[in-house]
């Protein structure tokens, strides 16, 4: 079959920086090939250079046949080259038909006047032939990220997309609309359409990908037919080096009663909830996105205020109304969020480490730059977090430093109690063991861990117990011996 | 690395450059432009612009705007002055009439804060009221012929420290109190931190309501300062004084370089950028340029400035 796009040896560099190091990347007609490699491997940069939002230093590109040299994304889209971003880029004021047709709006000869009827019909005729559960007057922003998703292919596919580039295109997808955009790829398959697949999650390449592709520090490794390879080989190719466990294994001796919450209710988005964590322990917390799980935590962590409940902390009881209170109580919270909740991201990786913590570290109000100085340097230290200069803006840095800085932040004030919410979203392979290596430190020294998180793997990986919630309820804590995942899942899908 | 930091160096020394240049045309354009006098003059002018806009720059870099600022100069001059013609004594009056800014600030801050309305919207709301409230006290008549014995108000606006006028020194000491408080004090760096992401701040257990509404009190005293400069130099507090004061204060943050968004920016910039407005004044005075063009090229050098910085981002 003759390659829909062919990049041969490209080379890229920014200043004396090399960043594309003789990399090959071949997409065929209708195969999903999964494009790999940790943050910073150069994977963004690929498709950057595909697209022409930046100019190759060498080598070529030929799409369908026929050498390219995009200058901008709207060359590569008329070459049936569209990239499905992380962020999506629908407008939620208007209705997925608007959305669709968006700047291609059928009218009346050239009064600029739109054609609604028709709009909605074609609009209507993609929808079906994607299989995609979508009305074509529904407004945008009133839909699910998962059908908001949808409304962005269902675009691509109506301006005759021969191949979609999607980047972590799940990250922020329930399980069902996981399940429901595999099958609009292997609809689109079945079309003659090719998919570029982006994603840290392993599981998911192999279950829909055919083909993956793996870059490591700007080099091409290697491409693997799916059913040639297995996990442990594509994470060695990635990384370069054997990990080790992906879990790593921890002994600790749980100590007593922390954290207990009793009842905690807000009418219509969490009921009843109870469940207590002790010293060194990990809870984790399993259930679908949209369950009530973030909303719980935020409001023991006095980000979000509730209607009736108890939250004791060694044994005695509190009132939590605002996230400074919870600080004062010892509660640190690493948000799901990081870029939204997490970080000041024009901030230096100085100021965003001592945050939490610049009061107790001036004295009447003014910064001992020289203290501030020594915590930051040990920070970065211990948490080996890669920056160039500790007054780097943040926003610099690849997704697994920048929450390693997230973690540093709430460290720095030394918690009794941490809940992280989705510790290692968007995070690579290497820094994920890192950041588990840091969940198992804190633990040894007698923190008390809720880890929620929607990697079943993980949450069986590192707990201790598993806490599943389902529409705002408890359904259930289980001691993690043996658990396996279709448990889990049951529970959390509501089922015993 | 090296170059994104030196890209930043430059970008802050663009209003600097540009204030050069500007010196530098009218000095060959006007005799009359680089002597002492008119030097001592125009900072004067300036002054006042100054430290509205210092408290502006707090404002905006936590994200927020306050449209109130010359309503306020307004309102708290006219009680200073209407204090000291029942015979208050004048730095009784002065205390008063600065608290009452303070006052109206901390207004501001809690419609801002608890109530949750746009700073935009409130200070619109306010400015309004405190300029109505201006006009009920004064009757709509200027407040005049009250000070003439009181030599700590009469200081304020006409005084001298060692040869330089007061308002002028005011203007700098403030500006070294808030450059370290910006500088070196966890209130200025919650001010940036809070407007570079409020709920991260939130989240990271900063007091976001009450530093707001300590900034917006901030604003509201050296809005009242900057008033009592201007009416002890006019000996008269004016109902509508200050009028449209705003917008010079924001254009003097904007022109030195600090985002409207908030998190981004310096102080020492507004400085700069109320020097660029004041210069131009003062200059367009001086070639005797009608006061109606020089809106057109005020608000042409202000779009200009804009552009450039935005040039350089790109």
């Amino acid at each position: 079959m003759k390659p829909l796009i062919d990049m041969r040896s490209i080379q890229k560099s920014f200043g004396s920086h090399t960043v594309l190091n003789g990399v090959d990347f071949e997409v065929l007609p209708g195969e999903v090939h999964a494009l790999m490699g940790e943050n910073g491997a150069g994977k963004s940069t690929l498709i950057k250079v595909l697209t022409g939002i930046y100019e190759r230093d060498g080598g070529t590109i030929v799409v369908n046949g026929r050498e390219v040299h995009y200058r901008h994304p709207k060359e590569a889209e008329q070459d049936g080259i569209v990239v499905i971003h992380q962020e999506l880029n629908v407008i939620p004021t208007l209705t997925v038909a608007e959305n669709i047709f968006l700047g291609r709006e059928p009218k009346i000869g050239r009064t600029g006047i739109i054609r609604h009827k028709e709009m909605e019909k074609q609009a209507a005729s993609y929808l079906r032939r994607l299989g995609m559960d979508l009305h074509p007057r529904e407004l945008t922003g009133q839909l699910s990220v998962g059908k908001q998703q949808m409304v962005e292919i269902a675009r691509a596919i109506s301006t005759n997309a021969k191949c979609l580039i999607m980047d972590e295109p799940t990250a922020a997808l329930t399980e069902r609309e996981i399940q429901a955009l595999f099958s609009i790829i292997r609809t689109l398959k079945e079309q003659g359409i090719a998919i570029v697949y982006i994603s840290h999650r392993m599981e998911e390449i192999f279950t829909i990908c055919d083909r993956i592709s793996v870059l490591r520090d700007g080099q091409f490794i290697g491409t693997k037919r799916i059913e040639e390879t297995n996990f442990d080989e594509i994470v060695q190719m990635m990384v370069g080096r054997q990990i080790g466990e992906r879990f790593p294994k921890r002994s600790v001796t749980i100590g007593k009663e922390r954290l207990r919450v009793e009842q905690l209710t807000k009418k219509g988005v969490f009921e009843g909830v109870s469940f207590s964590v002790r010293a060194g322990e990990v809870l984790g917390v399993a259930g679908l996105m949209g369950s009530g799980r973030t909303e719980i935590m935020e409001a023991i962590f006095g980000a979000r205020p509730f209607d009736e409940g108890n939250i004791y902390i060694d044994g005695r009881p509190v009132h939590i109304r605002s996230p400074r209170q919870a600080v004062e109580h010892g509660i640190a919270m690493i948000t799901e969020d990081r870029k939204q909740k997490g970080l000041i991201l024009n901030m230096s990786v100085h100021e965003n480490l001592t945050l939490p913590k610049s009061e107790q570290l001036a004295t009447a109000g003014f910064i001992q730059s020289s203290k501030e100085r020594d915590i930051v340097s040990s920070f970065i230290q211990r948490l080996n977090i890669k920056t160039s200069s500790p007054d780097l803006a943040v926003k610099a840095l690849s997704g697994g430093n920048q929450q390693k800085v997230v973690f540093g932040k709430w460290l720095a004030m030394n918690p009794q109690i941490l809940i992280l919410d989705e510790p290692t979203r968007g995070v690579d392979v290497g820094a994920k063991k890192e950041i588990y290596e840091m969940i198992n430190e804190l633990a040894a020294q007698g923190v008390a861990i809720i880890m929620v998180s929607s990697e079943l793997p993980e949450v069986l990986g590192m707990s201790d117990r598993v806490m599943v919630i389902h529409e705002g309820r408890v359904q259930a804590i289980l001691e993690n011996n043996e658990l396996d995942q279709e448990t889990v899942m049951r529970a959390a899908t509501g089922g015993n | 690395m090296m170059e994104a930091k030196r890209k930043w160096d430059v970008k802050k020394l663009g209003p600097l450059i540009g204030l050069a240049l500007l010196c530098i045309v009218l000095s060959i354009l006007s005799e009359d432009f680089l002597t002492m006098n008119n030097w001592l003059n125009l900072l004067r002018q300036v002054s006042i612009n100054a430290l509205i806009a210092f408290g502006m720059t707090f404002v905006i870099l936590t994200g927020g705007i306050d449209l109130s600022v010359g309503s306020v100069l307004a309102l708290s001059s006219a009680i200073t002055a209407g204090l000291m013609a029942q015979g208050v004594d004048g730095f009784l009056a002065i205390l008063i009439g600065l608290l009452s800014g303070t006052v109206m600030g901390v207004l501001n801050g809690i419609i801002i804060t608890k109530g949750r309305v746009a700073p935009f919207i409130a200070t619109l709301a306010t400015m309004t009221a405190f300029r109505g409230l201006t006009l009920v006290y004064t009757d709509g008549r200027p407040i005049t012929g009250f000070a003439s014995d009181d030599i700590m108000f009469q200081m304020m606006g006409r005084g001298y420290f060692f040869g330089v006028p007061v308002p002028i020194v005011l203007m700098l000491v403030v500006y070294i109190v808030l450059y370290v408080v910006l500088k070196k004090t966890t209130f200025g760096r919650h001010t940036y931190a809070i407007g570079g992401n409020e709920e991260a701040s939130r989240l990271s257990g900063l007091r976001v309501d009450r530093l707001k509404i300590y900034v917006y009190a901030l604003t509201g005293t050296l809005s009242a300062l900057a008033g009592l400069i201007l009416t002890s130099r006019l000996n008269s507090a004016q109902p509508t004084a200050g009028t449209a004061y705003e917008l010079d204060a924001i254009a003097a943050v904007v022109l030195g370089g600090t985002s409207l968004s908030g998190g981004k920016g310096w102080i020492f910039g507004t400085l700069v950028g109320a020097l660029i407005i004041g210069v131009l004044n003062n200059g367009l005075n001086l070639l005797n340029v009608s006061s109606f063009y020089q809106q057109v090229i005020k608000g042409a050098v202000i779009l200009l400035a804009v552009l450039l910085d935005r040039r350089k981002e790109a």
